[in-house]
């Protein structure tokens, strides 16, 4: 009975202190590990709540292959030193306090609004296995055949753009 | 656990999520470093997803679920573009601090 809420306040925390960590740590190379078990954590919850192809996804994107191209490129550039310059103090300060006020306003929105749809009933019907995701990606009358194809062109986009950015320029 | 949304409640879900925006933000705002600030960019993602699934468990619908793929593979597109962008800047400047980044008087 407690053990749900109990891993999900674990969870909660490992989340929210690994988020701060990645940005409050100076070494970059420190960031990234922890940004790692940040993404973990937020794997943890997705199979908490049971969507278990999701967090298989998530993984693999995530902590394997975006985090191995941020933990590639600081390493290229030699970023693994701690001489980062620190922000003016006003504009640091500034951060805080519109951190706090984001926080509060987006929780007060949340507060104030009602749910339209009624209370969590759970129906017993399966809705997140492989199986029936998918059926609903791509079912051929109102799946998402159209989309899925653009993300396969961004996908190329995006990898002829980071080739021909990256690539160095000859020197004329 | 299938019923997990009975026990922790869907507002929960949703405070967590505003907290982790919340930091990504913050990240954006607070440090110079261009690949933390990308590294906050994820963060925000990573929150809004969060958002998706837990709404998708709420509804029991798995569209929301779908709309975390597409949004995943946006996010990887992003990040490798975002990167080369990154590199090129260091080779250039010798440097990722975003405020040397003055040459367009933004």
């Amino acid at each position: 009975m407690h053990t749900i809420t109990l891993l999900f306040i674990l969870l909660s925390a490992v989340t929210v202190a690994t988020a701060f960590l990645t940005i409050f740590s100076k070494n970059p190379i420190h960031s990234a590990i922890y940004l790692v078990i940040c993404f973990f954590s937020v794997g943890g919850h997705y199979l908490l709540m049971n969507s278990q192809f999701l967090f298989i996804v998530h993984i693999i994107v995530y902590a394997g292959a975006i985090m191995i191209l941020f933990l590639f490129t600081i390493m290229l550039m030699n970023l693994n030193k701690e001489d980062e310059v620190h922000k003016p103090r006003l504009q640091r300060w500034s951060a805080v306090l519109f951190f706090f006020l984001l926080c509060a306003v987006m929780m007060l929105i949340f507060f104030q609004s009602k749910p339209i749809v009624g209370d969590y009933d759970d129906l017993g019907t399966d809705y997140q296995s492989i199986k029936v995701l998918g059926k609903v990606l791509l079912d051929s009358e109102n799946g998402f055949m159209v989309p899925f194809e653009f993300a396969s062109v961004l996908l190329l986009v995006a990898m002829i753009g980071a080739v021909l950015l990256s690539k160095k320029e000859k020197s004329s | 656990m299938g019923n997990v949304l009975n026990q922790i409640g869907i507002e929960n879900y949703i405070f967590l999520a505003v907290i982790l925006f919340c930091i990504g933000v913050f990240g954006v705002l607070y440090r110079r470093n261009a690949i933390i600030v990308f590294m906050s960019i994820e963060i925000m993602l990573n929150a809004v997803n969060l958002l998706f699934v837990a709404f998708s468990t709420y509804h029991q619908d798995a569209q929301g679920q779908i709309f975390v793929f597409f949004s995943m593979a946006v996010a990887a597109a992003e990040v490798a573009v975002g990167l080369a962008i990154v590199v090129s800047i260091f080779r250039n400047l010798g440097s990722i601090d975003i405020d040397n980044l003055k040459n367009l008087k933004g």
